[in-house]
Protein backbone atom coordinates (compact mmCIF):
# COMPACT_ATOMS: atom_id res chain seq x y z
CA UNK A 1 0.00 0.00 0.00
CA UNK A 2 1.36 3.55 -0.76
CA UNK A 3 2.30 5.60 2.23
CA UNK A 4 -0.76 7.27 3.40
CA UNK A 5 0.45 10.26 5.86
CA UNK A 6 -3.41 10.92 7.07
CA UNK A 7 -3.70 7.15 8.07
CA UNK A 8 -6.35 6.94 11.06
CA UNK A 9 -4.29 9.55 11.91
CA UNK A 10 -1.83 7.74 13.35
CA UNK A 11 1.17 9.57 15.23
CA UNK A 12 4.58 7.92 14.68
CA UNK A 13 6.43 10.94 16.76
CA UNK A 14 5.83 11.10 20.38
CA UNK A 15 5.73 14.20 22.34
CA UNK A 16 3.79 15.45 19.39
CA UNK A 17 1.54 17.31 21.71
CA UNK A 18 4.77 19.29 23.02
CA UNK A 19 4.82 21.87 19.62
CA UNK A 20 1.06 22.15 20.33
CA UNK A 21 0.32 25.51 22.57
CA UNK A 22 -2.76 25.73 24.03
CA UNK A 23 -2.49 29.19 24.93
CA UNK A 24 -4.40 30.13 21.47
CA UNK A 25 -7.80 29.17 23.05
CA UNK A 26 -7.17 32.49 25.35
CA UNK A 27 -9.89 34.95 24.26
CA UNK A 28 -8.72 38.15 25.28
CA UNK A 29 -7.16 38.09 28.64
CA UNK A 30 -4.09 36.60 30.51
CA UNK A 31 -2.96 36.79 33.90
CA UNK A 32 0.12 39.31 35.10
CA UNK A 33 1.42 38.59 38.01
CA UNK A 34 2.27 41.49 40.66
CA UNK A 35 5.32 40.28 42.69
CA UNK A 36 5.50 42.54 45.09
CA UNK A 37 1.95 41.35 46.14
CA UNK A 38 2.28 37.71 46.13
CA UNK A 39 2.38 35.57 49.50
CA UNK A 40 3.54 32.43 48.06
CA UNK A 41 0.88 30.22 48.96
CA UNK A 42 0.94 28.24 45.69
CA UNK A 43 -3.32 28.27 45.71
CA UNK A 44 -3.20 29.01 41.95
CA UNK A 45 -0.65 26.36 41.24
CA UNK A 46 -3.07 23.78 42.93
CA UNK A 47 -6.12 25.52 41.12
CA UNK A 48 -4.65 26.41 37.85
CA UNK A 49 -6.31 23.41 35.36
CA UNK A 50 -4.04 23.88 32.68
CA UNK A 51 -0.64 23.59 34.95
CA UNK A 52 0.33 27.13 33.82
CA UNK A 53 1.48 28.04 37.11
CA UNK A 54 5.53 28.41 37.14
CA UNK A 55 7.04 26.85 40.46
CA UNK A 56 11.04 27.40 40.68
CA UNK A 57 13.30 24.56 42.30
CA UNK A 58 12.70 26.09 45.67
CA UNK A 59 9.03 25.99 45.38
CA UNK A 60 8.38 29.52 45.45
CA UNK A 61 5.81 30.88 42.42
CA UNK A 62 7.42 32.08 39.15
CA UNK A 63 4.71 33.55 37.07
CA UNK A 64 2.78 31.93 34.24
CA UNK A 65 3.80 29.87 31.29
CA UNK A 66 1.75 31.59 28.75
CA UNK A 67 2.32 28.78 26.47
CA UNK A 68 -0.09 26.96 27.90
CA UNK A 69 -2.70 29.47 29.96
CA UNK A 70 -5.74 29.30 28.69
CA UNK A 71 -6.58 32.44 30.62
CA UNK A 72 -9.86 31.08 32.39
CA UNK A 73 -8.79 33.85 35.22
CA UNK A 74 -9.47 30.67 38.10
CA UNK A 75 -5.97 32.04 39.30
CA UNK A 76 -6.68 35.20 39.86
CA UNK A 77 -10.21 34.33 41.26
CA UNK A 78 -8.43 32.38 44.17
CA UNK A 79 -5.53 34.39 45.24
CA UNK A 80 -6.18 35.06 48.49
CA UNK A 81 -3.18 38.24 48.92
CA UNK A 82 -4.71 41.45 49.77
CA UNK A 83 -4.36 43.53 47.33
CA UNK A 84 -4.26 40.61 44.85
CA UNK A 85 -0.91 39.33 43.27
CA UNK A 86 -2.95 38.03 40.21
CA UNK A 87 -4.92 40.05 38.12
CA UNK A 88 -6.54 39.25 34.40
CA UNK A 89 -5.43 41.81 32.00
CA UNK A 90 -6.14 43.09 28.36
CA UNK A 91 -3.39 40.71 26.14
CA UNK B 1 -13.40 -29.93 -2.23
CA UNK B 2 -15.78 -31.44 0.71
CA UNK B 3 -19.97 -31.10 1.11
CA UNK B 4 -20.97 -30.87 4.47
CA UNK B 5 -24.68 -30.05 5.90
CA UNK B 6 -24.40 -26.77 7.60
CA UNK B 7 -26.35 -23.94 8.81
CA UNK B 8 -25.98 -20.37 7.56
CA UNK B 9 -24.43 -19.49 10.97
CA UNK B 10 -21.87 -22.76 11.39
CA UNK B 11 -21.06 -22.41 7.52
CA UNK B 12 -19.93 -18.97 8.84
CA UNK B 13 -18.40 -20.31 11.82
CA UNK B 14 -16.18 -22.78 9.55
CA UNK B 15 -14.84 -19.71 7.56
CA UNK B 16 -13.87 -18.37 10.44
CA UNK B 17 -12.34 -21.40 11.40
CA UNK B 18 -10.37 -21.99 8.78
CA UNK B 19 -9.09 -18.04 8.84
CA UNK B 20 -7.27 -18.63 12.18
CA UNK B 21 -8.24 -15.30 13.99
CA UNK B 22 -6.32 -14.41 17.33
CA UNK B 23 -9.01 -13.01 19.00
CA UNK B 24 -12.43 -13.97 18.96
CA UNK B 25 -14.89 -11.87 21.51
CA UNK B 26 -18.36 -11.74 21.38
CA UNK B 27 -21.74 -11.92 23.28
CA UNK B 28 -24.57 -14.25 22.38
CA UNK B 29 -28.13 -12.54 20.56
CA UNK B 30 -30.33 -14.48 18.33
CA UNK B 31 -30.11 -15.33 15.48
CA UNK B 32 -25.76 -15.05 15.74
CA UNK B 33 -25.48 -17.12 18.95
CA UNK B 34 -24.90 -20.17 17.05
CA UNK B 35 -21.86 -19.05 15.20
CA UNK B 36 -20.24 -18.27 18.66
CA UNK B 37 -20.94 -21.41 20.20
CA UNK B 38 -19.82 -23.51 16.80
CA UNK B 39 -16.69 -21.14 17.30
CA UNK B 40 -15.89 -21.99 20.93
CA UNK B 41 -16.75 -25.42 20.29
CA UNK B 42 -14.10 -25.35 17.61
CA UNK B 43 -11.58 -23.98 20.41
CA UNK B 44 -13.10 -26.68 23.33
CA UNK B 45 -12.08 -29.76 20.77
CA UNK B 46 -8.47 -28.20 19.99
CA UNK B 47 -9.59 -27.29 16.32
CA UNK B 48 -8.72 -23.82 16.65
CA UNK B 49 -6.47 -22.28 19.00
CA UNK B 50 -7.57 -19.09 19.28
CA UNK B 51 -8.13 -16.36 22.44
CA UNK B 52 -11.73 -16.45 23.58
CA UNK B 53 -13.38 -13.53 25.51
CA UNK B 54 -16.83 -13.44 26.20
CA UNK B 55 -17.19 -10.02 27.47
CA UNK B 56 -20.48 -8.30 29.42
CA UNK B 57 -22.04 -6.29 26.68
CA UNK B 58 -21.46 -5.95 22.84
CA UNK B 59 -20.29 -2.03 23.42
CA UNK B 60 -17.27 -3.91 25.05
CA UNK B 61 -16.89 -6.65 22.89
CA UNK B 62 -15.85 -4.25 20.11
CA UNK B 63 -13.82 -2.27 22.65
CA UNK B 64 -12.00 -5.20 23.39
CA UNK B 65 -11.45 -6.20 19.71
CA UNK B 66 -10.61 -2.26 19.41
CA UNK B 67 -7.92 -2.80 21.50
CA UNK B 68 -6.92 -6.56 20.24
CA UNK B 69 -6.74 -5.62 16.62
CA UNK B 70 -4.77 -2.28 17.71
CA UNK B 71 -2.15 -4.50 18.67
CA UNK B 72 -1.82 -6.61 15.54
CA UNK B 73 -4.07 -9.64 16.20
CA UNK B 74 -7.06 -10.68 13.66
CA UNK B 75 -10.19 -10.55 15.50
CA UNK B 76 -13.44 -11.84 14.69
CA UNK B 77 -17.14 -11.26 16.66
CA UNK B 78 -20.44 -12.55 15.90
CA UNK B 79 -23.86 -10.15 16.63
CA UNK B 80 -27.46 -8.75 15.64
CA UNK B 81 -29.63 -6.25 15.94
CA UNK B 82 -29.81 -5.05 19.43
CA UNK B 83 -25.96 -6.02 19.93
CA UNK B 84 -25.05 -4.54 16.66
CA UNK B 85 -26.73 -1.19 17.60
CA UNK B 86 -25.46 -1.76 21.06
CA UNK B 87 -22.19 -1.55 19.42
CA UNK B 88 -22.79 1.46 17.26
CA UNK B 89 -20.49 3.95 18.90
CA UNK B 90 -17.44 1.77 18.72
CA UNK B 91 -18.09 0.71 14.91
CA UNK B 92 -17.17 4.41 14.08
CA UNK B 93 -13.88 3.93 16.49
CA UNK B 94 -13.08 0.95 14.78
CA UNK B 95 -13.30 2.10 11.29
CA UNK B 96 -11.91 5.77 11.62
CA UNK B 97 -9.04 3.55 13.04
CA UNK B 98 -8.92 1.34 9.74
CA UNK B 99 -8.96 -1.83 12.09
CA UNK B 100 -9.59 -4.70 9.92
CA UNK B 101 -12.81 -6.25 12.36
CA UNK B 102 -14.90 -8.51 11.18
CA UNK B 103 -18.33 -9.27 12.21
CA UNK B 104 -20.29 -12.40 11.16
CA UNK B 105 -24.22 -11.27 11.15
CA UNK B 106 -27.50 -12.72 10.75
CA UNK B 107 -29.94 -9.76 9.76
CA UNK B 108 -32.84 -9.11 12.37
CA UNK B 109 -34.83 -6.33 13.10
CA UNK B 110 -34.40 -4.19 15.59
CA UNK B 111 -36.79 -2.98 18.48
CA UNK B 112 -39.55 -1.61 19.46
CA UNK B 113 -41.73 -3.64 19.61
CA UNK B 114 -39.34 -6.56 20.45
CA UNK B 115 -38.88 -9.29 17.27
CA UNK B 116 -36.17 -11.91 17.07
CA UNK B 117 -36.82 -12.74 13.53
CA UNK B 118 -35.33 -11.82 10.39
CA UNK B 119 -35.17 -8.61 8.41
CA UNK B 120 -32.21 -5.95 7.27
CA UNK B 121 -32.84 -3.22 9.76
CA UNK B 122 -29.44 -3.87 11.82
CA UNK B 123 -27.62 -4.07 8.82
CA UNK B 124 -28.68 -0.96 7.42
CA UNK B 125 -28.33 0.90 10.63
CA UNK B 126 -24.90 0.62 9.84
CA UNK B 127 -24.58 2.34 6.92
CA UNK B 128 -22.50 4.81 6.73
CA UNK B 129 -19.82 3.97 9.84
CA UNK B 130 -17.66 2.67 7.37
CA UNK B 131 -17.80 -0.72 7.76
CA UNK B 132 -17.24 -2.92 4.39
CA UNK B 133 -20.83 -4.69 4.02
CA UNK B 134 -21.44 -8.09 2.13
CA UNK B 135 -25.12 -10.22 2.39
CA UNK B 136 -25.54 -13.46 1.59
CA UNK B 137 -28.08 -15.30 0.08
CA UNK B 138 -27.65 -18.53 1.46
CA UNK B 139 -25.06 -20.59 3.34
CA UNK B 140 -22.66 -21.29 0.68
CA UNK B 141 -22.51 -17.35 0.13
CA UNK B 142 -21.77 -17.38 3.96
CA UNK B 143 -19.35 -19.37 3.94
CA UNK B 144 -17.55 -17.85 0.26
CA UNK B 145 -18.16 -14.38 1.70
CA UNK B 146 -16.60 -14.43 4.90
CA UNK B 147 -13.26 -15.71 3.99
CA UNK B 148 -13.31 -13.49 1.15
CA UNK B 149 -14.35 -10.67 3.50
CA UNK B 150 -10.97 -11.02 5.39
CA UNK B 151 -9.67 -10.57 2.57
CA UNK B 152 -11.19 -7.76 1.50
CA UNK B 153 -10.97 -5.41 5.02
CA UNK B 154 -7.36 -6.77 5.67
CA UNK B 155 -5.84 -5.29 2.49
CA UNK B 156 -8.63 -2.56 2.00
CA UNK B 157 -7.83 -1.79 6.18
CA UNK B 158 -11.23 -1.37 6.86
CA UNK B 159 -13.37 -3.42 8.90
CA UNK B 160 -16.49 -5.65 7.40
CA UNK B 161 -19.77 -7.00 8.22
CA UNK B 162 -20.93 -10.33 6.69
CA UNK B 163 -24.44 -11.03 6.72
CA UNK B 164 -27.18 -13.42 5.76
CA UNK B 165 -31.34 -13.07 6.13
CA UNK B 166 -31.43 -14.11 10.31
CA UNK B 167 -33.34 -17.87 11.24
CA UNK B 168 -33.85 -18.33 6.98
CA UNK B 169 -30.11 -18.62 6.17
CA UNK B 170 -28.90 -19.01 9.63
CA UNK B 171 -30.70 -21.58 10.66
CA UNK B 172 -31.31 -23.34 7.87
CA UNK B 173 -29.23 -26.43 6.92
CA UNK B 174 -28.04 -26.97 3.41
CA UNK B 175 -25.26 -28.33 1.91
CA UNK B 176 -22.07 -25.89 1.74
CA UNK B 177 -19.04 -26.88 -0.53
CA UNK B 178 -15.91 -26.27 1.72
CA UNK B 179 -12.34 -25.72 0.62
CA UNK B 180 -9.65 -27.95 2.27
CA UNK B 181 -8.17 -26.19 5.21
CA UNK B 182 -4.78 -25.48 3.67
CA UNK B 183 -6.29 -24.22 0.38
CA UNK B 184 -8.38 -21.40 2.55
CA UNK B 185 -5.59 -20.72 4.43
CA UNK B 186 -3.28 -20.33 1.85
CA UNK B 187 -6.07 -18.07 0.17
CA UNK B 188 -6.74 -15.92 3.45
CA UNK B 189 -2.77 -15.84 4.22
CA UNK B 190 -1.23 -14.62 7.51
CA UNK B 191 -2.43 -11.12 9.11
CA UNK B 192 0.15 -8.44 8.66
CA UNK B 193 -0.54 -5.56 10.61
CA UNK B 194 0.94 -1.74 9.38
CA UNK B 195 1.50 -0.84 13.08
CA UNK B 196 1.06 -2.53 16.99
CA UNK B 197 0.18 -0.47 19.87
CA UNK B 198 2.74 -3.12 21.62
CA UNK B 199 5.66 -2.47 19.46
CA UNK B 200 7.66 -0.58 22.21
CA UNK B 201 10.80 -0.10 19.34
CA UNK B 202 8.43 2.57 17.06
CA UNK B 203 5.93 3.53 19.99
CA UNK B 204 3.01 5.25 18.13
CA UNK B 205 -0.68 6.78 18.99
CA UNK B 206 -3.67 5.78 17.96
CA UNK B 207 -6.80 7.55 17.48
CA UNK B 208 -5.21 10.73 19.07
CA UNK B 209 -7.31 13.87 19.36
CA UNK B 210 -7.60 15.57 15.79
CA UNK B 211 -8.72 19.24 15.70
CA UNK B 212 -10.23 21.51 12.78
CA UNK B 213 -6.82 21.48 11.09
CA UNK B 214 -6.39 17.81 10.58
CA UNK B 215 -9.57 15.80 10.90
CA UNK B 216 -11.14 16.56 7.46
CA UNK B 217 -7.52 14.80 5.76
CA UNK B 218 -7.72 11.44 7.87
CA UNK B 219 -11.89 11.71 7.15
CA UNK B 220 -10.75 12.35 3.87
CA UNK B 221 -8.53 9.18 3.77
CA UNK B 222 -11.03 6.82 5.10
CA UNK B 223 -13.38 7.17 2.58
CA UNK B 224 -10.49 7.10 -0.18
CA UNK B 225 -10.22 3.75 1.46
CA UNK B 226 -13.39 2.68 0.54
CA UNK B 227 -13.08 3.46 -2.87
CA UNK B 228 -9.85 1.38 -2.81
CA UNK B 229 -12.12 -1.50 -1.36
CA UNK B 230 -14.01 -1.26 -4.85
CA UNK B 231 -11.22 -2.33 -6.40
CA UNK B 232 -9.94 -4.62 -4.01
CA UNK B 233 -13.21 -6.75 -4.02
CA UNK B 234 -13.28 -8.19 -7.71
CA UNK B 235 -9.96 -9.24 -7.36
CA UNK B 236 -10.23 -10.84 -4.04
CA UNK B 237 -13.13 -12.76 -6.28
CA UNK B 238 -11.21 -14.00 -8.96
CA UNK B 239 -8.50 -15.48 -7.09
CA UNK B 240 -11.60 -17.13 -4.88
CA UNK B 241 -12.95 -18.69 -8.08
CA UNK B 242 -9.59 -19.91 -8.94
CA UNK B 243 -9.76 -21.86 -5.88
CA UNK B 244 -13.56 -22.82 -5.13
CA UNK B 245 -14.71 -22.68 -8.98
CA UNK B 246 -17.49 -19.94 -7.91
CA UNK B 247 -17.72 -16.73 -9.34
CA UNK B 248 -18.99 -13.51 -7.58
CA UNK B 249 -19.26 -9.57 -8.10
CA UNK B 250 -20.63 -6.75 -6.33
CA UNK B 251 -24.01 -8.61 -7.30
CA UNK B 252 -25.30 -11.64 -9.13
CA UNK B 253 -27.72 -10.90 -12.06
CA UNK B 254 -30.54 -13.20 -13.35
CA UNK B 255 -32.03 -13.05 -17.00
CA UNK B 256 -30.73 -9.42 -16.37
CA UNK B 257 -29.45 -9.22 -19.92
CA UNK B 258 -32.03 -8.26 -22.25
CA UNK B 259 -34.71 -7.94 -18.87
CA UNK B 260 -37.29 -5.00 -19.42
CA UNK B 261 -39.21 -5.47 -15.76
CA UNK B 262 -36.49 -6.02 -12.75
CA UNK B 263 -36.28 -6.58 -9.05
CA UNK B 264 -33.39 -5.46 -6.97
CA UNK B 265 -32.96 -7.01 -4.10
CA UNK B 266 -30.69 -8.43 -1.04
CA UNK B 267 -30.42 -11.75 -0.22
CA UNK B 268 -32.65 -15.00 0.42
CA UNK B 269 -35.17 -13.71 -1.61
CA UNK B 270 -33.50 -13.57 -4.96
CA UNK B 271 -33.91 -17.06 -4.61
CA UNK B 272 -37.48 -17.33 -3.84
CA UNK B 273 -37.74 -14.64 -7.10
CA UNK B 274 -35.51 -17.08 -9.44
CA UNK B 275 -38.47 -19.51 -9.27
CA UNK B 276 -40.80 -16.69 -10.45
CA UNK B 277 -38.40 -15.47 -13.39
CA UNK B 278 -38.49 -19.27 -14.77
CA UNK B 279 -42.51 -18.65 -14.44
CA UNK B 280 -42.57 -15.38 -16.29
CA UNK B 281 -39.44 -16.60 -19.07
CA UNK B 282 -41.40 -18.80 -19.66
CA UNK B 283 -44.49 -16.87 -20.39
CA UNK B 284 -42.17 -14.70 -22.66
CA UNK B 285 -41.86 -11.99 -20.56
CA UNK B 286 -38.57 -10.40 -20.35
CA UNK B 287 -38.15 -10.36 -16.16
CA UNK B 288 -34.69 -10.11 -14.19
CA UNK B 289 -32.89 -10.33 -10.82
CA UNK B 290 -30.38 -8.16 -9.60
CA UNK B 291 -29.01 -9.67 -6.40
CA UNK B 292 -27.12 -7.08 -4.39
CA UNK B 293 -24.22 -8.95 -2.87
CA UNK B 294 -21.86 -6.01 -1.87
CA UNK B 295 -23.58 -2.90 -0.48
CA UNK B 296 -20.40 -1.02 0.82
CA UNK B 297 -18.86 0.13 -1.14
CA UNK B 298 -21.66 0.58 -3.13
CA UNK B 299 -21.41 -0.42 -6.63
CA UNK B 300 -23.26 2.62 -8.21
CA UNK B 301 -21.65 2.50 -11.76
CA UNK B 302 -22.03 -1.41 -12.15
CA UNK B 303 -26.17 -1.01 -11.17
CA UNK B 304 -26.91 1.55 -13.35
CA UNK B 305 -25.08 -0.54 -16.32
CA UNK B 306 -26.78 -3.60 -15.26
CA UNK B 307 -30.35 -1.95 -15.45
CA UNK B 308 -29.85 0.61 -17.99
CA UNK B 309 -31.63 -1.42 -20.55
CA UNK B 310 -34.78 -1.69 -17.79
CA UNK B 311 -38.19 -0.01 -18.44
CA UNK B 312 -39.37 -0.75 -14.86
CA UNK B 313 -37.26 -1.48 -11.84
CA UNK B 314 -38.83 -2.43 -8.24
CA UNK B 315 -36.53 -2.19 -5.11
CA UNK B 316 -37.32 -4.28 -2.83
CA UNK B 317 -36.39 -3.73 0.94
CA UNK B 318 -36.12 -5.67 4.26
CA UNK B 319 -35.79 -2.95 5.82
CA UNK B 320 -37.55 0.94 6.24
CA UNK B 321 -35.54 4.06 6.45
CA UNK B 322 -37.93 6.25 7.50
CA UNK B 323 -37.50 8.94 5.45
CA UNK B 324 -40.44 8.95 3.80
CA UNK B 325 -38.54 8.67 0.54
CA UNK B 326 -38.81 4.62 0.29
CA UNK B 327 -36.66 2.08 1.39
CA UNK B 328 -32.71 2.59 1.85
CA UNK B 329 -31.88 0.54 -0.74
CA UNK B 330 -34.37 2.07 -3.12
CA UNK B 331 -32.99 5.34 -2.20
CA UNK B 332 -29.37 4.32 -3.35
CA UNK B 333 -30.27 2.84 -6.25
CA UNK B 334 -32.36 5.98 -6.94
CA UNK B 335 -29.63 7.77 -6.42
CA UNK B 336 -27.05 5.30 -8.65
CA UNK B 337 -29.47 6.06 -11.79
CA UNK B 338 -29.93 9.50 -11.72
CA UNK B 339 -26.95 9.66 -14.39
CA UNK B 340 -28.50 6.94 -16.62
CA UNK B 341 -29.65 8.08 -19.41
CA UNK B 342 -32.13 5.77 -20.05
CA UNK B 343 -33.94 6.39 -16.29
CA UNK B 344 -36.29 3.27 -15.79
CA UNK B 345 -39.45 4.30 -13.84
CA UNK B 346 -38.41 2.71 -9.79
CA UNK B 347 -41.01 1.52 -7.29
CA UNK B 348 -40.30 1.12 -3.65
CA UNK B 349 -41.51 -1.66 -1.82
CA UNK B 350 -40.76 -3.11 1.81
CA UNK B 351 -41.12 -6.63 2.71
CA UNK B 352 -40.80 -9.22 4.94
CA UNK B 353 -40.30 -7.15 8.20
CA UNK B 354 -39.99 -8.43 11.42
CA UNK B 355 -39.28 -11.87 9.60
CA UNK B 356 -43.11 -11.86 7.71
CA UNK B 357 -43.28 -14.23 5.08
CA UNK B 358 -42.35 -13.82 1.45
CA UNK B 359 -43.86 -16.19 -1.34
CA UNK B 360 -43.64 -16.66 -4.58
CA UNK B 361 -47.08 -15.36 -5.06
CA UNK B 362 -46.13 -12.22 -3.90
CA UNK B 363 -43.52 -11.52 -6.01
CA UNK B 364 -45.42 -12.79 -8.79
CA UNK B 365 -48.32 -10.06 -7.86
CA UNK B 366 -44.88 -7.46 -7.77
CA UNK B 367 -43.85 -8.40 -11.25
CA UNK B 368 -48.09 -8.08 -12.12
CA UNK B 369 -47.97 -4.87 -10.70
CA UNK B 370 -44.54 -3.77 -12.59
CA UNK B 371 -45.98 -4.96 -16.21
CA UNK B 372 -49.01 -3.22 -15.33
CA UNK B 373 -46.64 0.10 -14.97
CA UNK B 374 -44.44 -0.47 -18.02
CA UNK B 375 -48.00 -0.96 -20.03
CA UNK B 376 -48.65 2.35 -18.80
CA UNK B 377 -51.04 2.63 -15.82
CA UNK B 378 -49.93 4.49 -12.87
CA UNK B 379 -48.99 3.19 -9.47
CA UNK B 380 -48.01 4.12 -6.25
CA UNK B 381 -44.59 4.54 -6.03
CA UNK B 382 -44.31 3.45 -2.63
CA UNK B 383 -45.74 0.57 -1.15
CA UNK B 384 -45.39 -2.71 1.04
CA UNK B 385 -45.72 -6.10 0.30
CA UNK B 386 -47.71 -8.70 2.51
CA UNK B 387 -49.25 -6.10 4.47
CA UNK B 388 -52.60 -6.74 6.47
CA UNK B 389 -55.89 -4.39 5.68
Amino acid sequence: MKEDKYFAGIIKKPGSSMTYKTYVWRDGLKPAWIKKNCINCLTCYINCPDHAIKVDKDGNMAGHNLDYCKGCGICAQVCPAKPKAIEMKKE
Amino acid sequence: MKRLALTGNEAMAYAMKQSKPDVFCGYPITPTTDILVTLAKYIANGELDCEFVTAESEHSVASILYGASSAGARCFTCTASQGLALMHEVLHIISGARLPIIIGSSSRSLSSPINVHGDHADFMDMRDTSFIQIFSENAQDSYDNFLQGVRIAEEARLPAIISSDGFITSHNLEAVEVLKDEIAYKFIGDYKTPFSILDIKNPITINPLSLPNSFMEIKKSQADAMRQAKKVIPKVALEYEKISGRQYGFFREYCLDDAKVAIVVLGSTAETAQLVIDELRNKGIKAGILALRVFRPFPAKEIMAALSNCKVVCILDRADAYSSLGGPLFVEVASALYKSKSRPILLSRIYGLGGREIDEEMIKNIFEEIIKINKGQKLNEFGYIGLKK
